[in-house]
């Protein structure tokens, strides 16, 4: 029996021929990172092991993008520490306000994240890169802390739940939308404690900035790691940014899966999540028509630059409804750049949307578009917890980016063909 | 070591934003962290924790970020320990690293209500519903678990791996 892409990664950095379900294993960490929030109580637990500095400074980021910029001082203290420490250890990547991004689209971006590799981040959505062929998952600060001083951590090889995706995705349907569809159906546990390896031919049809998307939201559906085959798209996407050698893993054709889903993408539609959690999905046809106050379009779910290709397309020549305000947050300076040179920062604007640098903020109710007692907000981030973007008594639907930029030119949960029609959807179509 | 406390009773799902909202996660002082603990959740509830108390919950708690904050907040009101259907896999994991003892137990939560007087030994796995006269047994710890719980968490863990492997400064 062969071995699944997840199994093969974490056999390869536990020096072992193969590794199974249920094995308890130390794996080599070929990089690891804390955030602002995380990083303070990882440096704490850090101190305490009684190491001199961090197994390689090249292979440990620090990226301040939470409570970045400042929002208050107990923020900027928290920055602060993370910056002398960064500066104390020599870490190669730590990054200033103006230069950091949200570090799960940002590290990927530098090539920091590559095929074959182990990932681990204090922050839940670093299951992120596993579109990239890699293993990562998110951990918390003390976890973090053990790898910063000797470069290894103990993981449960995971049993593996492998998502199909046959066809090609009907228009307006975006990554996002199938990793919705997948946690509506499995819940919000349904892959608990497993790899999630996702694979077929409609992935050949997405995007890596899409592929991103259904990654990063594994977490969602209780899942350890969120992974996919290193194919032609990732490799084109890789190789002129990687900083180290890398070798891509494949998962064999015996290998063995707790669970197989089948799915015929060519039959899904956009949809939401409804308040109060992300495996509350239906058919945004069906939640069309809730008044929206806040559009807010970022995150390191759905923050890149196709993202915001797809909101410019809905917005272009269009404005913002007057009851409501949109906020567009590009996830890296390299995004924002992008889409400057792009022309879809001026679209926003000319339609009435916030555009501000890249943060975290919004989407877990920190800073930069906090919700009041009853406000509804449509965002495409990955959480729609209660109190997760402010108030308890506000509520948030989930939702890729065309659905976000058409609610907000209708002032009302839309569906994309509300706006343009469904011969103008050049997505997925 | 028996653990026995009053039953505060939770539903499923509970998640990490439920259990310390993120607009808080602006330090690590366990002090500050602890009032807030499940405000958006019931604001009374973390001033009628006792010390002492046992959190009762169903399926899946701690779902969502991997914020270490939330069992730092929930240890700090003084939780002995938890008993869960099941648990979010970096909640877990984090809860064992600070030190905050979690159990799983299948049929604990559907036989006791808030206010039942409960005594879990962290031995044996035994749980008695001392006001039903209920028996129920958790889920026993994997053998790494047990060894990390006995170095007193990743911290130590890590203190003696490199310390047996000569590598401390």
């Amino acid at each position: 029996m062969g071995m699944t892409l997840t199994e093969k990664i974490l056999a390869a950095h536990t020096g072992r021929d193969r590794v199974r379900p249920g094995d308890l294993v130390e794996a080599r960490v070929d990089f690891c990172f804390a955030n602002d929030i995380t990083a303070p109580l990882a440096i704490r637990e850090f101190e305490k092991i009684g190491v001199t500095t961090v197994f390689d400074r090249d292979r440990v980021g620090l990226v301040p993008d939470h409570y970045a910029p400042n929002k208050d001082i107990a923020s900027a203290e928290q920055c602060k520490l993370m910056r002398e420490f960064a500066r104390a250890h020599r870490i190669s990547h730590y990054y200033e306000v103006g230069r950091a991004g949200i570090a799960h689209v940002q590290l990927a971006e530098e090539g920091l994240v590559l095929p074959g590799e182990v990932f681990v981040g204090a922050d839940s959505h670093t299951c992120n890169h596993g579109a990239l062929g890699a293993f990562a998952t998110g951990v918390g600060s003390s976890d973090l802390a053990a790898v910063m001083a000797t470069g290894e951590l103990w993981f449960r090889v995971p049993e593996t739940l492998r998502f199909e995706f046959r066809g090609r995705p009907a228009p307006w349907v975006t990554g996002k939308d199938l990793v919705l569809r997948i946690i509506g159906d499995i819940g919000v546990d349904g892959a608990r404690y497993c790899a999630m390896e996702f694979a077929g031919e409609a992935l050949r049809h997405l995007t890596m900035d899409e592929r991103f998307s259904i990654t990063n939201m594994a977490v969602e559906a209780g899942g350890k790691n969120g992974i996919m085959e290193p194919d032609d798209t990732v490799l084109d996407w890789v190789r002129p940014r990687a900083r180290r050698p890398f070798a891509p893993v494949h998962s064999d054709p015996d290998a063995e899966y707790t669970r197989v889903y089948e799915y015929d993408t060519a039959r899904f539609e956009p949809v939401v999540s409804a308040p109060s959690s992300p495996g509350n999905v239906l058919p945004v046809r069906e939640a069309a028509g809730v008044p929206v106050d806040q559009v807010f379009i970022g995150t390191c779910t759905n923050g890149r630059i196709e993202d915001l290709r797809v909101a410019a397309r809905l917005l272009d020549g269009r404005t913002v409804h007057p009851r409501t305000r949109m906020l567009v947050i590009p996830a890296t300076p390299a995004i924002y750049r992008q889409a400057l040179a792009e022309g879809l920062i001026a679209t926003f604007v000319g339609a009435g949307a916030s555009v501000s640098t890249s943060t975290c903020g919004p989407c877990i109710g920190g800073h930069m578009g906090v919700l009041a007692a009853g406000e509804v907000c449509v965002s495409t981030s990955s959480r729609n917890f209660i109190g997760r973007m402010g108030h308890r008594e506000s509520r948030v639907y989930l939702s890729g980016p065309a659905v976000a930029a058409a609610s907000a030119v209708l002032g009302r949960l839309a569906h994309p063909d509300e706006v343009l029609g469904r011969t103008a959807a050049g997505v997925g179509a | 070591m028996i653990f026995r406390g009053t039953a505060w009773k939770l539903g499923d799902h509970i998640d990490t934003d439920l259990i310390i909202p993120a607009r808080y996660l602006v330090t690590i002082d366990p002090a500050v962290l602890a009032p807030k603990c499940f405000e958006d959740l019931d604001p009374t509830l973390a001033s009628r924790i006792q010390p002492g108390d046992i959190l009762l919950a169903g399926e899946n708690f701690g779902q969502g970020s991997s914020r270490e904050h939330a069992p730092i907040a929930i240890k700090s009101l003084g939780v002995a320990c938890i008993v869960a259907k099941s648990y979010a896999r970096i909640f877990y994991r984090n809860a064992f690293n600070i030190g905050l003892p979690l159990f799983e137990c299948a049929d604990l939560h559907a036989a006791s209500e808030s206010g039942d007087r409960l005594s879990v030994d962290d031995d044996t796995g035994r749980i008695v519903n001392e006001t039903r006269g209920t028996t129920h047994r958790a889920l026993p710890l994997p053998e790494f678990m047990q060894r990390l719980v006995t170095a007193g968490g990743i911290i130590e863990y890590t203190r003696q791996k490199l310390a047996a492997r000569g590598r401390r400064a």
